[in-house]
């Protein structure tokens, strides 16, 4: 785990191009450790990508970043064992059980043997999912395979856990779930957690700071109580979403059809 | 979170390797249609196209029949055609986040596509007995001793996983299911038919001939030709077939390991 003093992610000028398109720019960025961290923003604003590049999966084109101490570009192997990853699409695989899903993940993760067993049985069970654990995860709920993969993504103790919009396409009971467990995992291991989300809601009630992006840069940040009383009295998360990004809320920057058609599909498979 | 440094880097390839590989091989157990429906093929070719070729004695194929001498050719191109589409399924995980998952976790790339070609491998074991079943009902004349015979099996695992590992190369380059398509159906007609799999290489043209030389599928089915066959001709090259075909699995392996992060962004 990372030391409760040190921050667990850092960024120095991070930036991420694709041809013309600046899709994160210069993102300067330090997320406590153990705190829950809700990146917002409209679409095309640069969370994904951000996470591709804090995740390791996309290389940055320059400045840098640190995930539990280590270097994204020097250190990856490190940074992708301490870390855990939810994408916003549906990566349980729906052809295998729970169990043989999170025995994927414990095997690529190196969990012994002698311990293999019992954790995923733990795991399951702290989400909600012992009854259903022998039953191909086609046949789950939206809300169970959300947190099936969140179980997989916490089965080695990750330091930092990575989500991509938890809660997209699930129903209020489900998303209420889902955050009772994300909550909890944070209480019980100290769980650093960055997350994107479009939910007002979710941000508001799960996150302890957040950052709001736009064109690849964070535009605000501060917690939600913080945040809503630079807007005015009364303001809610909405208002100062809007306030920010407000120039954002044009159909030029809603997003690529690729985006929105990814962004349906997922939503219909967990729906 | 160190639970992983501990245990030796080679066991660890392994175990990861063999994890991709029994993922995938749990899924072909539960659902084995696709096996039963890429073994109508070669049963085509064997009672259309061999029936006939039979008959007409055209192709020189030496003590052989004709249906003898094409069978080795079919089991490569049952095994060609099978392991060609793997990639199609990639593709299909990447759009789920499958790919994105197992990206993100500590085990090398490496040992994720050589999971998929351990996977690859053990399925076209399978479809291979499959068109051996069929070819022995064509009356095809086998070798039965246990050096031929594990060397057919050693043949066959090898092509299945080349010729997937080139699949899955193709789909790290192409990234969506219609351009796959597309270039795996261009792809499979001139590996088939620019190689020795149903008529010599003496026969062809000089340039055919040339590139018939530089196709894996050729060695694959001289291989086969001399390890299954009762009466094979006697011209095989064996260390040859075997060198080729392992040197350019180990090409493809390290290119698809290359290529293969660039899946998930």
């Amino acid at each position: 785990m990372a030391d409760p003093v040190t921050p667990a992610i850092t960024t120095v000028d991070l930036t991420r191009q694709f041809d013309t398109l600046t899709a994160v720019n210069r993102l300067t960025l330090s997320i406590e450790a153990g705190s829950i961290f809700g990146l917002l923003g409209p679409n095309g604003a640069g969370k994904s990508t951000t996470i591709k590049m804090l995740t390791t999966l996309l290389p940055p084109s320059s400045g840098g970043a640190q995930v539990a101490g280590f270097d994204i570009v020097r250190e990856p192997t490190r940074v992708r064992r301490a870390i855990g990853y939810v994408p916003q699409m549906v990566s349980a695989d729906g052809a295998l059980t729970g169990v043989e899903n999170m025995t994927l993940s414990a095997v690529l993760y190196d969990l012994p043997k002698r311990v293999r067993a019992g954790r995923i049985t733990d795991a399951l069970a702290f989400m909600d999912l012992a009854d259903a654990a022998h039953r191909l995860v086609r046949t789950y709920s939206g809300g169970m395979v959300r947190r099936l993969e969140i179980a997989q993504a916490l089965l080695h103790q990750p330091a930092v856990l990575f989500l991509d919009e938890p809660t997209i396409g699930l129903d209020p009971i489900a998303r209420h779930a889902v955050w009772g467990r994300l909550k909890e995992s944070r209480r019980q291991f100290a769980t650093t957690i960055l997350m994107t989300t479009h939910d007002m809601e979710e941000a508001d009630v799960l996150c302890d700071r957040l950052g709001i992006m736009y064109r690849g840069q964070i535009a605000a940040s501060g917690s939600p109580a913080e945040l809503k009383a630079h807007v005015g009295a009364g303001a809610s998360l909405d208002d100062v979403f809007r306030a920010v990004a407000g120039r954002a809320i044009v159909d030029e920057d809603a997003g690529t059809f690729q985006d929105i058609s990814r962004r349906r599909r997922t939503a219909s498979r967990l729906g | 979170m160190a639970d992983g440094a501990r245990v030796p880097a080679l066991l660890r390839f392994a175990s990861h390797a063999s994890a991709i590989a029994g993922v995938d091989l749990r899924k072909l157990w539960r659902d084995p249609t696709e096996l039963a429906t890429r073994a109508l093929q070669p049963l085509l070719w064997f009672l259309v196209f061999g029936q006939v070729f039979d008959r007409t004695g055209v192709i020189p194929t030496g003590a052989l029949s004709y249906i003898e001498f094409m069978a080795p050719g079919i089991l490569a191109q049952s095994v060609l055609f099978a392991a060609i589409f793997y990639g199609i399924a990639v593709i299909w995980e990447r759009d789920l986040g499958i790919v994105q998952k197992v990206l993100v976790s500590p085990a090398s790339r490496t040992s994720l596509v050589v999971g998929k070609a351990l996977a690859a491998g053990v399925r076209g074991l399978i479809q291979g007995a499959l068109v051996v079943v069929i070819a022995l009902a064509m009356n095809v004349r086998f070798r039965t001793d246990p050096a031929g015979m594990a060397g057919v099996a050693a043949a066959v695992f090898l092509g299945s996983a080349l010729f997937a590992t080139f699949s899955l190369v193709i789909a790290c380059i192409v990234k969506t299911r219609e351009r796959f398509m597309g270039i795996g159906q261009v792809l499979t007609m001139p590996l088939f038919f620019a190689s020795n799999a149903i008529y010599p290489i003496s026969m062809m043209p000089r340039w055919l001939g040339m590139v018939a030389s530089v196709n894996p599928l050729t060695y694959l089915v001289d291989a086969l030709r001399a390890l299954l066959l009762a009466h094979a001709p006697a011209a095989a090259n064996l260390p040859l077939d075997f060198g080729v075909l392992a040197m350019i699995l180990a090409a493809l392996v390290g290119l698809a390991a290359k290529l293969y992060p660039g899946l998930a962004r």
